[in-house]
């Protein structure tokens, strides 16, 4: 028999110029076929023609202060930032009582910084539930006061971003867990709980929100016993915890349902309990896979909060509807909704682009 | 206990997927230290035998016991029962978010309740036996079929199981490699271990095996030392099987 002909590997080549860099895959997509191009160029021309008018109006000939005679005479064709820059503190803060200010504005800071701190991947650790209690306590001593240098103010008059904020952390941070319990029951081979934790889900899922909200400020009073008080913010979060609970059980549902039966197999044949099964090898998973849903009920709270206007509490869209009520501003509300919108769009595309990148880190383990 | 008693005995047992009988009286003796291959069509209930031992299935007739206890519906008796018995899947099973360790480290820690230290120094002990000391803090995604696949046997063994329970350990695997799994199952079968694989490798049915088990429809059919089954299967379904499979 002949020797083996030898393996001889081929030296690895760069990939050619032309298809590498950004300028080469802008120009493909751009200008790739003429339908793109004949695309690209009528949306140049639409923001040629839009650009310059919006920003104009917007910015270039708007007028910043708070100055009545100089708004009239713009008559719109320019923005009237002054009625902004008149109400600012009563859209942000509602009918907090306007000397104690700082204190939703440092409750607010501090919520927030903790949220930030949170969300930094290298202060995952247990002491985290302190920093929370923390500032969770922070937050409702400098809001409602009451001790000795701080002036008792009523649940009733918090308002405008903290009351936003507020009822966002509570109503996501309250019905996740709540939701993944619900979801793991209407998973369960218990039939009753699993009867129990669907019906709870459908019905809930069967109610706008708005009725529920009503049902918890209304109704619900009336359900407690004699002399058992609880103060309408309470009632509120109670209301949006429950409801938001449900969504939260079917997107975790989704991501459990996502994984395959040989996970739990697997754990189970190691010797695990159920619920370690759960806890370290099930809801990982499920969870990280389930992340782009939970951003999306995460936005999807933070505006329904507006929905508590109904019930005589002022967010930041019942706030700045507030500081509508003034008959010499009322017609700028333009741009006060604009104001409010920017918070919001601000507020959410951070959330969004966090989300984003959560997923990329946690998702690790699926790429290969 | 005298070592002569069965360390795993299976007597009159009977299982239904809904109207579907799938195990039919179904008497299975395995001793200490016995290899056993289970072989059979597909369909023929091969998978939901050994799961029962394990009791990932149940059974609704006969009693199964394992090393001296009884599986019934007890969590405990369960829990303890899968603490002795080793199992690894067609499909490896390994848990995707966690490192190669990791997936090692939980069942030791969580279950025996090991400390950290001793954990991973056990997770590192049987990575090297399977070959695969180096891929310790890869994900499961990041190797091969044949290394998940000895990860997983790892996996298993980090718990000291006295028996190991082998569902088509080769099937879902490039052909180049079966042999890199096989050798680690023979490895371990050298060590004494009480082993049931379920397998179309009668390859390792005939160098390994004490004794080969035949199903078919749900029933064990004949059972013979894999000389005897293989030159001189005595049952027609036997013969067609082997037939089909030999070529
Ligand atoms: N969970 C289940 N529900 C209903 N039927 C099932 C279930 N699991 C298995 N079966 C059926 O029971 C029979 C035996 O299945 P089993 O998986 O034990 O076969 P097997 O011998 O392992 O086959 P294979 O070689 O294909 O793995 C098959 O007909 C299968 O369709
Ligand atoms: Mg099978």
């Amino acid at each position: 028999m002949d020797a083996p002909i030898p393996f001889r590997p081929l030296p690895s080549r760069a990939p050619p110029r032309a298809a590498t860099g950004p300028f080469a895959a802008l120009r493909r997509h751009l200008f790739g076929t003429p339908g793109n191009a004949v695309t690209t160029l009528l949306l140049a021309a639409l923001l040629w023609a839009a650009l310059p008018p919006a920003l104009g109006w917007l910015v270039g000939h708007a007028v910043w202060r708070a100055d009545y005679a100089a708004c009239r005479a713009l008559e719109h064709t320019a923005a009237c930032w002054g009625f902004v820059a008149e109400k600012w503190r009563l859209i942000l803060f509602g009918r907090y009582p306007y000397l104690e200010q700082w204190r939703p504005l440092a409750a607010t800071a501090i919520v927030v910084a903790a949220l930030v701190v949170t969300a930094i991947p290298a202060f995952w650790r247990r002491e985290l539930v302190w920093l929370w209690g923390a500032a969770l306590a922070a937050f409702f001593v400098l809001m409602s006061g009451g001790i000795p240098g701080l002036a008792g103010v009523d649940t009733g008059l918090w308002g405008g971003l903290p009351l936003t904020v507020l009822l966002t952390l509570i109503g996501m941070g309250a019905s996740i867990p709540i939701g993944i319990l619900l979801a793991l029951a209407r998973r369960s081979d218990l039939p009753l709980l699993r009867a129990m934790a669907t019906l709870y889900i459908e019905l809930v899922r069967g109610v706008p929100l708005i009725t529920v909200l009503f049902t918890a400020s209304f109704v619900f009073p009336l359900l407690l016993p004699q002399g058992f008080h609880l103060d309408v913010l309470t009632r509120v979060a109670l209301g949006i915890v429950l409801f938001q609970a449900a969504y939260m059980a079917e997107v975790v549902r989704g991501g459990l349902q996502a994984l395959p039966k040989g996970q739990a197999e697997a754990a189970a044949a190691l010797g695990l309990s159920w619920w370690r099964t759960q806890r370290q090898v099930i809801l990982p998973q499920a969870l990280t896979l389930v992340i782009p849903s939970f951003v999306n009920s995460l936005l999807s709270t933070f505006m329904d909060t507006s929905l508590v206007t109904v019930v005589s509490m002022y967010d930041l869209t019942g706030a700045l509807r507030l500081a509508l009520g003034d008959a010499q501003w009322r017609n700028f509300f333009l741009e006060g909704y604009l104001f409010v919108a920017l918070i919001y769009f601000a507020c959410c595309f951070a959330m969004s682009r966090y989300s984003h990148w959560l997923e990329h880190r946690l998702g690790r383990w699926t790429r290969r | 206990m005298p070592d002569t008693e069965p360390i795993i005995r299976l007597a009159g047992v009977n299982k239904w997927f809904g109207p579907f009988h799938v195990l039919k009286d179904i008497d299975l003796d395995v001793a200490r230290g016995e290899r056993i291959v289970i072989a059979g069509p597909s369909g023929s209930g091969k998978s939901t035998l050994i799961r029962c031992i394990n009791r990932l299935e149940e059974h609704q007739e006969g009693t199964i016991v394992v090393d001296g206890v009884t599986l019934t519906d007890d969590v405990k008796a369960v829990e303890k029962i899968r603490r002795e018995v080793g199992m690894v899947f067609q499909q490896f099973n390994l848990f995707p978010h966690l490192t190669v360790l990791e997936n090692l480290m939980l069942a030791p820690h969580w279950v025996l309740g090991l400390p950290h230290a001793d954990a991973e120094e056990r997770a590192l002990q049987q990575l090297a036996r399977v070959h695969i000391g180096e891929q310790a803090h890869k994900y499961p995604g990041q190797l091969s079929g044949g290394q998940q696949q000895r990860v997983a046997i790892a996996r298993a063994m980090c718990m000291r199981p006295r028996i190991m329970l082998f569902d088509e350990p080769t099937s879902a695997l490039d052909p180049e490699m079966v042999k890199e799994v096989l050798d680690v199952m023979i490895e371990l079968a050298e060590g004494g271990m009480t082993m049931l694989v379920v397998t179309h490798e009668m390859g390792f049915a005939k160098s390994v095996a004490d004794r080969v088990v035949f199903m078919d429809q749900g029933q064990v059919v004949e059972q013979a030392p894999p000389g005897e089954f293989f030159a001189n299967a005595r049952h027609e379904r036997s013969r067609a099987f082997l037939s089909k499979i030999l070529g």
